[in-house]
């Protein structure tokens, strides 16, 4: 399992909205989030371009590390913070 | 039965509707929907009412919107709008066109999509794509986009496209093979001789009630083919101004057209002179009258980009475009008297007028 953060921006886009604090089975990035693409369809798209990889403007920390590779490996403990770039006018 | 007019307005900041009756004089305005997300364009689908937009988020990539309650509710989805994990990404949607039975998207960079079951899953429409010229595309100001769909009204495998700064192309095999469509443009920022590609369209519109007729409003003139886009006659005339985005065509009378020239290409793409004015013709663009009467003719440095003009469909149609600097104009005579609908909008990228019976 993995503790998972997730922003307001993102979870406001599902019908039937996902918490913005959840516990997913994932022992990859990449794993999770197929994870949330199978509980909310659609959500990989908002999060990954063609590669595939994480869009440039979404950053994804573990334990506090940004990460950019979906093969990233998540322990039981790993908590994961998806969090849209700064920026904008 | 009675109806009732929504003006769609995309903007850089969501999506938003102004709603009002046949009359056309008291406007309300709803929104911002869509997250506020970029909206490039949002549009009716005559056929069911639902409503489509289309955008791009910096954060969270192109997807299109969706709702069937007349915009309480929205739903969005990129299912298959992608050239491959290969391919470049696509940064956005620029056009939204249902027509036939089919959603059609124009996507940056330029290619066409299609979605058989309302914008829940798309397929590429890969033959533009594959066109022998496609490797020389190169982007304009705005971007490589494919902007303007433009369906053959009754023939559902004949369509007409337009990309900046590569041309207009027409299908008649459903997408499946593209030829140029550029012929009697003029692209004066080329060095000649001229190729076959290259051409900046703007707008391309087609009549629907003659559909061999297509006007255009391009980086270089307004122009109209009479045979289907294979050769174009230039219809600037008296213009101020050769360059301008968007174009519509009077949905009654086809001989009556509407541009909105702006002073040029490098000198700011706003209001020739700081004096905001329509022009239309009424004889397939052998003449032009300018149309001020209650725009603003002092320091109005308006811009108006290619989708934010458009005409209803009531008996006597009204005229709308919206701004960069977020108004809302519109005229319930035709163009002839134009009172302001909305202002302090978000840069308004899309207008689209859609007559709704109750």
């Amino acid at each position: 399992m993995a503790i998972v953060n997730l922003p307001r921006s993102l979870v406001t886009l599902f019908p039937a909205p996902p918490p913005r604090h959840l516990e997913l089975p994932a022992a990859t990035l990449e794993q999770l989030i197929a994870e949330l693409e199978r509980q909310w369809p659609g959500m990989r798209d908002r999060l990954c371009e063609p590669g595939p990889q994480i869009r440039q403007h979404i950053n994804v920390f573990v334990d506090g590390v940004r990460e950019r590779e979906l093969s990233r490996a998540l322990t039981e403990t790993s908590v994961v913070h998806i969090i849209p770039a700064v920026s904008g006018g | 039965m009675s109806k009732h007019i929504e003006l769609l307005v995309g903007t850089r900041k969501g999506a938003f509707i102004l709603d009002s009756d046949e009359a056309r004089r008291e406007w309300h305005v709803r929104g911002p929907y869509c997250e506020t997300w970029p909206v490039h364009d949002l549009v009716r689908d005559p056929a069911d009412g639902t409503l489509y937009a289309g955008g791009g988020s910096a954060w969270y990539g192109p997807s299109v919107w969706r709702s069937d309650d007349d915009g309480a509710t929205w739903t969005q989805s990129s299912e298959g709008l992608t050239y491959g994990d290969d391919g470049p990404k696509i940064e956005t949607i620029w056009n939204l066109t249902p027509a036939h039975g089919v959603l059609y998207a124009g996507v940056e960079p330029a290619g066409l999509f299609r979605s058989d079951d309302g914008g829940r899953t798309w397929s590429h429409v890969a033959g533009l794509r594959e066109h022998p010229s496609r490797p020389e595309w190169q982007p304009g100001n705005g971007g490589l986009c494919l902007h303007s769909i433009a369906p053959h009204p009754t023939d559902p495998d004949r369509m007409w496209v337009g990309i900046s700064a590569v041309g207009a192309f027409e299908t008649t095999d459903g997408g499946k093979t593209w030829e140029l469509r550029n012929k009697g443009i003029r692209a004066d920022f080329m060095p000649e001789p001229l190729p076959e590609f290259g051409f900046c369209v703007h707008k391309l519109r087609v009549v629907t009630a003659h559909p061999e007729t297509l006007y255009q409003q391009n980086h270089c003139g307004v122009y109209r083919s009479d045979d289907g886009g294979r050769q174009w006659t230039e219809i600037t005339g008296d213009l101020p101004s050769d360059f301008g985005f968007p174009m519509v065509i009077h949905p009654h009378d086809p001989k009556t057209i509407y541009v909105i020239p702006l002073n040029g290409a490098d000198k700011g793409r706003h209001m020739t002179d700081g004096r905001a004015a329509v022009w239309r013709s009424r004889d397939r663009g052998d003449s032009w009258q300018q149309l001020i009467t209650g725009l603003p003719q002092e320091h109005a440095y308006l811009g108006v980009l290619r989708e934010a003009m458009s005409i209803d469909s009531f008996d006597r149609p009204g005229v709308y475009f919206g701004t960069s600097t977020g108004q809302v104009f519109g005229s319930a005579d035709e163009g002839d008297h134009w009172q302001l609908l909305a202002d302090f909008l978000p840069a308004v990228w899309s207008v689209e007028a859609a007559v709704v019976e109750d």
